[in-house]
């Protein structure tokens, strides 16, 4: 170890890995898993955002499940929650439709309007 | 790959692992392989959390769930449920009558709680030198060796207040001062960690949980008094703790951190690990630096002190683990943050252990100056059971006990020596009303008898001449004049040893004696012990109002001195019972009680035998 600058190089690799022991972070993704969530796949769908959060090597992201949020006829559900802006639920899903949700909504900011069932602020 | 979106945080402090952790782990790991969702779950074992009682314990990132007094038996559900499904077992939190804690900010236990030197403990891998490093781990040493001068160093501790939480209270700064002026082209500072007081286990906590900041402080100690080598004297009983350290130094070697030319600066540092063998005395720094050297564990006179002439005969710095600790946090937010908490010469936290008769046992860490009643009744969550607070012993076999009226006294290193008692390594033994005193105070003494070293005179003698008397008392042949001769004892012991366990040996004798003595009065005059605690002072009796005559406890009397029939109910034969108190469990309506004093009849027969003794 020569500088201080080495050092932060370092703690900021590793601060990654302990991110979601902090609550810091910019996006969380909320996957509906009660009974008719699992039922209608979403586990699946929640492994394809881990995994496409991983492939992209994604910061700030926090995935998150809950239970029965009640719409069952849309399962599975999602909510992206950003700090200061209206909560978006995106319904239908399927693994495909996740990935999309990734690359347009969480990195490029675009929400995708086809999948968005309601936002509530 | 998939991107772990959980983080379980168990924690495998000895008090977790000794209530199973381990199993808790591998059948965590074995559920999770079976649930089929291995990949998206992050399993790390962490230090102590502190709350010892509830173990094994274990956090649940991101949301921060705290899970209480786990099972193997709750793995699978909790697996399935909030692993799987997203949903808390509500059933596996901490709970009262009227609330769930759901989170680690919810509980209680934490609240008034202000983590410094225990900052990282329980939230980052011990194993890991980067989660070390994100937390940010090594910035002090590295700000202080690139902007510092060694002489900035002292004076940044001195302005924080910081004084050696080992014990004494030593001002850090001036035990640095004093090496730095030494004159000599080798120097050595020592990490003191042979703790030994009974109930006390902050230390081992520290080096177990969050090694990393040890070596750290240790760097920044080397660095103000210009030491080029470091040992951290670990007692042999913690191997959890030694192989921690060894790997953070190997680690840190790895990395650059130790060696020469740390930060490219001209500071070269090194470190090692030296066990020691559990001898109680060898925590004071004169016989700690004589075992080092490999002699037997001794203390030596002072002066010389060690800041002058330590280990192999050099200026040495010898400083308790979390002095060391502290000091990270302190470089990093400033000596004016860390002066802010506490008061008058006492700032900053400290770390207490709570044990004895309390809810929350465990390893707490709280600004200096706080009340004993927000430690005990807050943090502690009070007393164990429907029991009442009657004394709490402070700073292990060298401390003393304060009782009830000392409960608004704010926890300074001076309010407490000035009361009898002292801050020592932060032990905290919370007594109830079940505990007879002249025994506690036998009890502690009987420590530090045993490990009294037998060098000097005054404690190798003394403190087993003070433990006849007391034990002369406690099984009723107290004399007029006992209570005057322990004092006399106790005093001359302090003010002649030679090192600093017999000068602080006699304290929970003395303090004992002036909190309590109508319990010494009791025993010595009136041959009774008023909490029943001394078997000779006290007796079993049968209320045969209440006795049904069930016979269970005849049935159960190891002597068979307890007799009777269903009509007459059932006596015991005092002169036969051996005070076991078989009879008071087993009773089914509570018939069997304790009685103060001697019973009639033993007295009556003792009066007999003397008479006949004289006719003999």
């Amino acid at each position: 170890m020569k500088t201080l600058e080495e050092l932060r190089q370092i703690r900021q690799k590793a601060q990654n890995d302990l991110k979601m022991r902090t609550s810091s972070y910019k996006y969380k993704i909320v996957v509906g898993m009660g009974t008719s969530g699992i039922a209608m796949g979403a586990r699946d769908v929640m492994k394809s955002f881990l995994d496409e959060i991983a492939a992209r090597n994604l910061k700030d992201i926090l995935v998150s499940q809950t239970g029965e949020k009640g719409l069952s006829s849309l399962e599975p559900v999602v909510d992206i929650i950003e700090e200061g802006k209206p909560t978006i639920t995106y319904g239908n899903l399927n693994p495909e439709k996740a990935r999309r949700i990734i690359i347009e909504h969480l990195v490029n900011n675009h929400i995708v309007n086809d999948y968005v069932v309601t936002t509530k602020d | 790959m998939l991107y772990r979106r959980i983080d379980v945080l168990l924690c495998c402090g000895s008090g977790c692992v000794s209530a199973g952790a381990h199993k808790i782990k591998q059948k965590l790991i074995s559920e999770i392989a079976i649930q089929d969702i291995t990949e998206e779950i992050n399993i790390i074992e962490t230090g102590c959390m502190g709350p010892c009682d509830a173990g094994p314990v274990m956090l649940v990132y991101p949301e921060g769930v705290f899970y209480q007094k786990l099972t193997v038996e709750d793995i699978p559900e909790l697996v399935e449920e909030h692993f799987k499904k997203g949903r808390p077992v509500k059933r596996l939190m901490l709970h009262d009558k009227e609330n769930i804690y759901e989170t680690k900010k919810d509980l209680p236990f934490y609240q008034k709680q202000v983590k410094v030197a225990l900052e990282n403990c329980g939230h980052i891998d011990p194993d890991s030198i980067n989660e070390y490093i994100a937390v940010n781990g090594y910035e002090a040493i590295g700000k202080i060796l690139t902007e510092m001068t060694p002489a900035d160093t002292i004076q940044l501790v001195k302005e924080s207040g910081l004084r050696g939480r080992g014990g004494g209270g030593f001002p850090t700064w001036l035990k640095w001062k004093l090496t730095s002026e030494a004159e000599n082209t080798h120097k050595y500072l020592i990490c003191n960690g042979d703790e030994g007081d009974p109930g006390a286990f902050m230390d081992r906590s520290l080096m177990e949980g969050d090694p990393h900041r040890i070596l750290e402080g240790m760097m920044i100690a080397a660095y103000a008094t210009g030491a080029s080598k470091g040992y951290f004297y670990i007692r042999a009983e913690y191997p959890l703790a030694i192989k921690r350290i060894r790997q953070a130094i190997s680690q840190a070697h790895e990395y650059g951190l130790l060696g020469k030319n740390i930060f490219d600066s001209s500071f070269d540092f090194d470190a090692e690990v030296r066990t020691g063998a559990g001898a109680f005395v060898c925590g004071e720094e004169t016989a700690l630096i004589a075992s080092i050297e490999g002699k037997r564990g001794q203390p030596t006179p002072k002066p010389p002190f060690p800041s002058v002439q330590g280990v192999w005969e050099k200026p040495t710095t010898v400083n308790n683990v979390e002095t060391l600790a502290n000091l990270p946090t302190i470089f990093r937010k400033g000596a004016d943050w860390f002066y802010s908490m506490g008061m008058d010469t006492s700032r900053g936290t400290k770390v207490f252990a709570l044990t004895g008769d309390i809810k929350n046992t465990g390893l707490v860490e709280v600004p200096m100056g706080i009340t004993l009643r927000e430690l005990i009744f807050d943090v502690g969550g009070g007393m164990s059971g429907d029991s009442k607070f009657k004394a709490v012993q402070l700073g292990g076999p060298s401390g003393g006990c304060l009782t009830i009226d000392h409960l608004d006294t704010p926890i300074t290193y001076e309010t407490l020596t000035e009361k009898g008692a002292m801050m020592g390594s932060g032990g905290v033994i919370v007594m109830n009303d079940s505990n007879c005193m002249v025994n506690v105070a036998k009890f502690f003494l009987e420590f530090s008898m045993e490990e009294s070293c037998g060098k000097c005179t005054p404690c190798r003698i003394g403190l087993k001449h003070l433990y006849t008397i007391l034990e002369r008392i406690v099984s009723g042949e107290g004399k007029d004049g006992d209570i005057e001769q322990l004092e006399f004892l106790g005093k001359s012991i302090m003010e002649t040893s030679l090192c600093g366990l017999g000068k602080s040996a006699p304290n929970p004798v003395l303090s004992t004696i002036r909190y309590f003595r109508n319990e010494y009065e009791a025993h010595i005059q009136h041959k009774s012990c008023p909490e029943k605690v001394c078997k000779p002072l006290m007796h079993y009796t049968i209320d045969i109002n209440k006795c049904i005559g069930c016979s269970l406890c005849a049935r159960k009397c190891p002597v068979e001195c307890i007799s009777g029939t269903r009509q007459d109910k059932y006596i015991i034969d005092q002169i036969e019972c051996v005070k076991c108190g078989n009879c008071l469990e087993v009773c089914p309506v509570q018939a069997v009680s304790k009685v103060s004093g001697i019973s009639s009849e033993v007295l009556n027969q003792s009066r007999k035998l003397t008479a006949a003794d004289l006719y003999r």
